[in-house]
């Protein structure tokens, strides 16, 4: 197991790596000259050329991507074009905001894409399923922003129970969870946020359960006098692989903090913030973020690989 | 619970008187079994009559789709309750089976009946130890502490004879061969002391060598624990390996029934005289080997008369009137078949 272990973060390296390079391609693969932003209109050749030499885009590439890599490495993401304040910051703050929707979003869409997908998978054909079914593919199709803003109208409009949009009136810096003028600012967007993944979870769950249930050595369970209950535990470690890999990957979705649902909340997360960053193209924070959404992923992927081999001894030998 | 045998007809009776008068383990009595969907009824077992005495083993005969799986399956109420239905009556010793509450059910299963099955790879569960799933059983009919269900796990592995059993509690079935899982199961089948055991082709997905030992131990352990066994297969030689007595299955309904060594070796029923005759044993290489013409018929339109009549070579117009009730040539020797009053009456002259 501890080999597996090793191989397997190992493994994780060169992927990691291949995620640096094609962030730090980035500066070249958005369309226009990076230095056109920072540079005024009516720059002289010379001025450019200074600038060039400065910034190290007058090296070759490689050279130029080992710099990079070494800045990142010690924390050094650059400065935002935008804000001007150290991209680290940014990020951090950002994805602090996101881990905060989802740190509930996530129990709550996995807890309830699980529930609804293992009693219906247990049920195979049976009312619980069709309805269970149903549900799912309703929460799959509506698109999520939409929701979100039928459930302000609702609930911040209509009702006027809960707030529209943001994070409060004093911001992301001084927010606390602890106190409920704060707290009340979560509630839609959390809600909506787990709508995304409930219904995929409750799909892949039927699927998977519906489908070990089937198998030969539940027959066998039973005809050993095991209760249903306990034939049900069996059934859902052995369907829990499937469940965990769509789970891993939700999870980082969730991570990269749906663009969309962030902004009909005016949620300052991850998602709002490259949606920020686009539209100013502020290229170090794109950077930065991408990087660190992807080793969010890369990371997930690792800990899901893990568990899965974990629950079932035949993964580790492939 | 209702102990009491259905009452039987003057030919069942006979069958019944036949080994003596020691209380039979397993009574099986008219037992039908269909497969109802929407679109279509399948006719699985159509009226099923066998016995089993404490200590015997009775092998079920047949091709696939012959019903003799079902009729394994049905005796432990494996078969999928909502799309099955289950008439007749079946008593293993002394209980009711289809009028078992779930929790009469769940005692039966695994402590007074265990079953084995075909393919030891999908039949254990792939993602808990040997051991633990052994240990799970004797738990759950024997309770005590894990330690306790552990070791007596490694009891049965060693009664199984798998060789550096304590090693091998640990290791999940894929890390095991063929064999050796099948022997796990056995283990497992074994370990709250059955009194009857069902094999459902128990030896079919192993090698032939593995075969033969696997059989040998199941055998001797039947032997030594006395347990009563229905033995399904398709094999002949498995058959005459292990059996007592030989019920050949066709269509549904046990069609030919006796001693293992009368009906080897005298087979009454066309049926059977075609299954003997094509098989191999020591014949020359360049004959032939017979084969029964056609096909098994469609379980879903069932004709009124005897199912192997559109095969069979001796057919008579009466064959097509009605399947031939059980007749018997001697005690416990019966097959279904018209011509058997002919031939009793040739051979009695």
């Amino acid at each position: 197991m501890l080999a597996y272990i090793m191989r397997r973060m190992l493994l994780a390296i060169p992927i990691a790596f291949g995620v640096s390079v094609v962030c730090f391609s980035l500066v070249y693969l958005a369309p226009g000259d990076p230095l056109s932003v920072i540079l005024p209109a009516d720059a002289t050749q010379e001025m450019v050329a200074q600038i060039r030499h400065a910034y190290g885009f007058d090296r070759p590439l490689p050279v130029q991507y080992l710099f990079w890599l070494g800045h990142v490495l010690t924390g050094d993401f650059g400065m935002s074009i935008a804000t001007r304040r150290p991209v680290i910051l940014e990020v951090t703050g950002a994805l602090s905001n996101t881990f905060m929707l989802t740190s509930f979003a996530v129990p709550l869409a996995f807890g309830l894409g699980y529930a609804m997908g293992a009693l219906a998978g247990c049920f195979p054909g049976r009312a619980v399923d069709r309805l269970v079914t149903g549900a799912a593919v309703v929460g799959v199709s509506l698109p999520n922003y939409w929701l979100g803003i039928v459930l302000v109208i609702i609930f911040a409009v209509e009702f006027m129970a809960l707030p529209a949009t943001g994070m409060g009136p004093k911001g992301s810096a001084q927010f606390s969870l602890l106190r409920w003028s704060d707290a009340q600012y979560m509630i839609l967007p959390v809600v909506t946020l787990a709508l995304i993944p409930v219904g995929i979870i409750a799909r892949t769950t039927r699927a998977a359960v519906a489908e070990v249930l089937n198998l030969d050595f539940v027959t066998t369970l039973r005809a050993k006098g095991l209760s249903e209950i306990a034939v049900i535990r069996h059934v859902l470690k052995n369907s829990a692989p499937q469940v965990l890999a769509v789970m891993g990957l939700q999870f980082g979705y969730l991570m990269g903090g749906s663009i969309l649902i962030e902004t009909v909340f005016t949620w300052p997360g991850s998602g709002f913030m490259l949606s920020k960053a686009i539209i100013n193209r502020d290229i170090p924070v794109l950077q930065g973020t991408i990087l660190f959404l992807s080793m969010i992923f890369v990371a997930t992927n690792l800990v899901v690989d893990l568990l899965q081999s974990m629950i079932d001894p035949r993964i580790r030998r492939s | 619970m209702n102990a009491e045998p259905i009452p039987a007809i003057s030919a069942q009776q006979i069958a019944g008187t036949a080994f003596g008068h020691d209380e039979a383990l397993v009574e099986v009595r008219d037992l039908t079994v269909r497969f109802v969907t929407r679109e279509t009824t399948v006719h699985a077992v159509n009226g099923v009559n066998f016995s089993v005495r404490p200590g015997e083993v009775l092998c079920i005969l047949g091709e696939s789709g012959s019903g003799k799986s079902v009729t394994l399956r049905a005796m432990m109420r494996l078969l999928p309750p909502r799309r099955t239905r289950i008439e007749g009556s079946i008593a293993i010793d002394g209980q009711d089976v289809l009028a078992l509450d779930k929790r009469a059910l769940g005692e039966l299963r695994g402590g007074l009946v265990s079953m084995i099955f075909q393919e030891p790879m999908t039949a254990l569960d792939p993602v808990y130890t040997i051991g633990t799933q052994i240990a799970e059983t004797v738990l759950r009919h024997k309770g005590g502490s894990r330690a306790a269900a552990r070791a007596r796990a490694l009891e049965l592995l060693e009664l199984v004879k798998i060789p550096e059993a304590a090693r091998r509690l640990d290791n999940y079935p894929h890390e095991l061969s063929g064999g050796l899982r099948q022997r796990a199961m056995i283990a497992m089948a074994l370990s709250c002391g059955p009194r009857l055991l069902l094999a459902d082709e128990p030896t079919t997905a192993l090698d032939a060598t593995v075969q033969i030992q696997v059989l040998i131990l199941l055998r001797r352990l039947q032997r030594e624990l006395g347990m009563g066994t229905i033995f399904v297969t398709h094999d002949l030689g498995v058959a005459a390996e292990i059996a007592d007595r030989i019920a050949v299955m066709y269509a549904g309904r046990i069609v030919e029934e006796g001693p293992v060594a009368d009906v080897l070796r005298a087979p009454l029923h066309p049926y059977t005289q075609g299954l003997l005759a094509s098989t191999v044993h020591g014949q020359s290489r360049e004959r032939d080997i017979e084969a029964i013409p056609g096909s098994p018929p469609d379980l879903r339109r069932l004709a009124a008369g005897c199912a192997f009549a559109p095969r069979c070579g001796l057919v008579q117009s009466e064959c097509h009137a009605a399947m031939p009730e059980p007749r018997y040539t001697a005690a416990g020797r019966m097959a279904r078949c018209v011509r058997i009053t002919q031939a009793a009456l040739a051979a009695a002259e």
